[in-house]
């Protein structure tokens, strides 16, 4: 066990990844000898070469477009956009091209293309640098759709994605990248949980708290303070956005009856409302309340002296949970 | 001032390519053989009537694709007809390990890499999305999204590089496009990364003239192949409807490819006869003293006066290959009459590598469904 920061625990899995098989790559922009804008590929570049550790041009279609390129090849390239609000320009190349591949190939191509983002706000950022973007991607068959919460999930889900035989957008929550915990880098990721599994963080027995990436921290949180007013929450991290681990969500809401999912992204047609109408039709008669939704509001994401607002914080989770009580 | 001279006497050859305003032409449109230094081509009789086997067949299987649509077989259909030359004479410029990715107009480029002409159908027919092994052919599926296909080659064409398989013996990847694609970001991200890669990539742009109903003075106001130079490699223009200028042109810069001078530019200037798809009408927008112009420069009869004139194939040779179009076009046709349609629960194949709880599931309420009918049926 070593203590690791969430950034220096991707950059041991990604060494981990690029030691493992020559055949993976990296780019994005400022990967190379900057090491990423957040240091998550810091020094990976002068261990593994130009070749392997590839400084791109600034054009987030054509890194994305190229290693689909490169994946066709035989190649298993890790592209990384550099903060959330850029990916929309290769948009049509994540969804068009290399979601539907395998697809429209019958099986006869895979693209092993795994998409880095860092995720969502609270770093007081201007804007375009705080995005929650992961439904428009769960919203695309052919994608996984994956959001690490703490320092040893991003080293072993990280790995777990490379070897993945389908595209992985991998979310990471950048105002977690400092957070530190104790990573067991010491053993391979065979004995990992799959990344197709939600994992509870936090066993309770009268709300079940739904959160991934920057908010599993949140809730964590919210748990204890909680548990000091006598409720007993259990925190779900759900770590797959897509496929959903739906087994893992129902069993736990089947128990406790009531159900919050917090996210930052804007509650309209967000991951709470897909996971909302799957446990009303599979709990309903578990169900004491309706599930809530903890999330952005449905505005664009404000300058950052108002992100506080915006974004739920341990209050707001709460105060959700003392609403599910109100029924 | 150093500087500057070095940089103008490293790009001199770059210059003269785009300076020179000439369509590299090896056949004219009346059948005579030119020559031109710096493309030369020797071909013998055999390998010329063979390109003229493939522009004919091409043409037949292309006609014969257009009369099921009308029919109502096939759902839609993009036709070549006019660009037979520009895909014929490139795609034999390939090599077996060369890799092309391409539009979903190049069914001559398809028929040059081997493949079954029925497979083409399957899209156009909604049986698939493609339905041909891409490494089998070393041909991508078509790619419908305008330009999006460029960037894929040129990352295909830096793995090349990865594998050390540049230079002697090297391989090489060609990209096909059009003219209205060469507006796309993409196309333009495709020619940055290929450039400052230096990958081995051949960027192949049938400039047919439209972009369904766009002329061509709505993409640019240069000609296409001098675009090239602003991006740091040489661009071509190549007269598209002459068979044996496509070939000794794309031969040229395949080869430039392999053995590691990077990219090239092709822009191949034809023009497209048909309509953009079976849906549209070209007598909304174009003239028809346009096609007739083209008609004259016709890429097949020019190939077919050269023959007669040089006496390298008699009546008996148009005759049999005539017979030959007529029995491939039969057998297009019966293979696409008895394409079976695809089971309703293939809808969840191939959607990823492992199983998926979530499309598991939907299969098994979409199947409990379909049985629910078959129960109704029994019944009454």
């Amino acid at each position: 066990m070593t203590t690791l920061s969430l950034s220096k625990a991707l950059n041991a899995g990604l060494r981990k990844a690029l030691e493992d098989d020559p055949k993976v790559l990296i780019m994005g922009e400022d990967v190379g000898k900057l090491g990423g804008v957040f240091r998550v590929t810091d020094g990976l570049q002068k261990d593994f070469g130009e070749d392997r550790v590839v400084d791109t041009p600034l054009a987030e279609s054509g890194i994305v477009g190229t290693a689909i390129g490169l994946a066709l090849r035989g190649y298993r390239p890790v592209c990384e956009i550099q903060f959330d609000g850029f990916v929309f320009p290769a948009f049509n190349q994540i969804v068009c091209q290399l979601a539907k591949m395998r697809y429209r190939s019958l099986g006869k191509l895979s693209l092993p293309v795994v998409i880095r983002i860092p995720c969502g706000g609270g770093i007081g950022a201007v804007e375009h640098h705080s995005e929650s973007p992961e439904v428009l991607f769960v919203h695309t068959p052919g994608l996984r759709v994956v959001a690490c919460g703490d320092p040893a999930d991003a080293y072993t889900m990280i790995q777990q994605s490379v070897t993945c035989d389908d595209p992985v957008i991998f979310f990471e929550p950048k105002r977690r990248y400092w957070d530190k915990s104790e990573v067991d880098t010491a053993d391979g990721v065979a004995g990992a949980l799959s990344l197709s599994k939600a994992r509870t963080l936090v066993s309770g027995t009268d709300v079940t708290v739904i959160a991934y990436g920057p908010m599993v921290k949140t809730c964590a949180e919210a748990a204890i303070a909680a548990s000091a007013e006598g409720k007993s929450l259990e925190v779900i991290d759900l770590r797959t956005l897509s496929p959903l681990d739906t087994d893992t969500i129902f069993e736990s809401v089947r128990r406790t009856g009531r159900c919050v999912v917090v996210h930052e992204a804007s509650v309209t047609g967000g991951l709470g409302a897909e996971v909302a109408a799957r446990v009303t039709e599979e709990c309903f008669y578990a169900l004491e309340a309706p599930v809530l939704r903890v999330g952005g509001y449905s505005t664009p994401y404000p300058p950052s002296k108002l992100e506080e607002h915006f974004l739920p914080d341990l209050d707001r989770v709460l105060d959700a949970v003392d609403r599910t009580f109100a029924y | 001032m150093a500087v500057k001279a070095a940089g103008r006497a490293a790009s001199r050859d770059l210059d003269r390519l785009a300076d020179s305003a000439e369509l590299i032409q090896l056949l004219t449109p009346e059948g005579e053989r030119t020559e031109h230094p710096e493309f030369p081509l020797e071909l013998s009789a055999e390998e010329i009537k063979g390109l003229y086997r493939d522009l004919v067949l091409v043409r037949r299987i292309d006609f014969e694709a257009i009369a099921l649509q009308r029919q109502g077989e096939l759902g839609i259909w993009a036709s070549l007809l006019g660009q037979e030359a520009a895909q014929v004479g490139s795609g034999r410029a390939l090599g077996p390990r060369d890799m092309a990715f391409p539009t979903y107009r190049e069914h001559g480029v398809a028929w040059c890499r081997g493949l079954d002409p029925a497979k083409l159908l399957e899209l156009y027919r909604g049986v698939s999305h493609g339905g041909w092994d891409p490494k089998e052919h070393n041909f991508h599926l078509y790619t419908i999204v305008i330009g999006s296909q460029t960037l894929h080659a040129t990352g295909y064409a830096m793995g090349i590089q990865r594998d050390g398989a540049v230079g002697e013996d090297g391989e090489a990847v060609i990209a096909y496009f059009g003219d209205g694609a060469t507006s796309q970001g993409d196309v333009n991200e495709a020619f940055i990364w290929a450039s400052v890669t230096n990958a081995p990539v051949v960027f192949f742009c049938q400039n047919n003239q439209w972009a369904i109903s766009e002329p061509l003075e709505r993409q640019s106001r240069v000609p296409l192949y001098q675009r090239a130079l602003g991006f740091g490699f040489p661009g071509v223009r190549v007269d598209g409807n002459d068979v044996l200028a496509c070939l000794a042109v794309t031969r040229k810069a395949m080869q430039a490819a392999r053995e590691g001078q990077g990219p090239t530019l092709i822009e191949a200037f034809t023009y497209r006869m048909g309509a953009h798809t079976t849906t549209d009408d070209p007598t909304r927008y174009r003239l028809s003293a346009e096609l007739e112009s083209w008609k004259l420069k016709d890429p097949i009869e020019r190939v077919k006066q050269y023959l007669i004139r040089s006496e390298l194939a008699d009546k008996s040779f148009f005759e049999a290959l005539s017979a030959e179009a007529d029995v491939i076009g039969t057998r297009v046709r019966k293979a696409c009459l008895e394409m079976p349609d695809p089971q309703p629960l293939s809808i969840f194949e191939n959607v990823y590598s492992e199983p998926n709880a979530l499309i598991d599931h939907e299969r098994e309420q979409f199947a409990a469904y379909l049985d629910s009918f078959a129960d109704e049926e029994a019944a009454q």
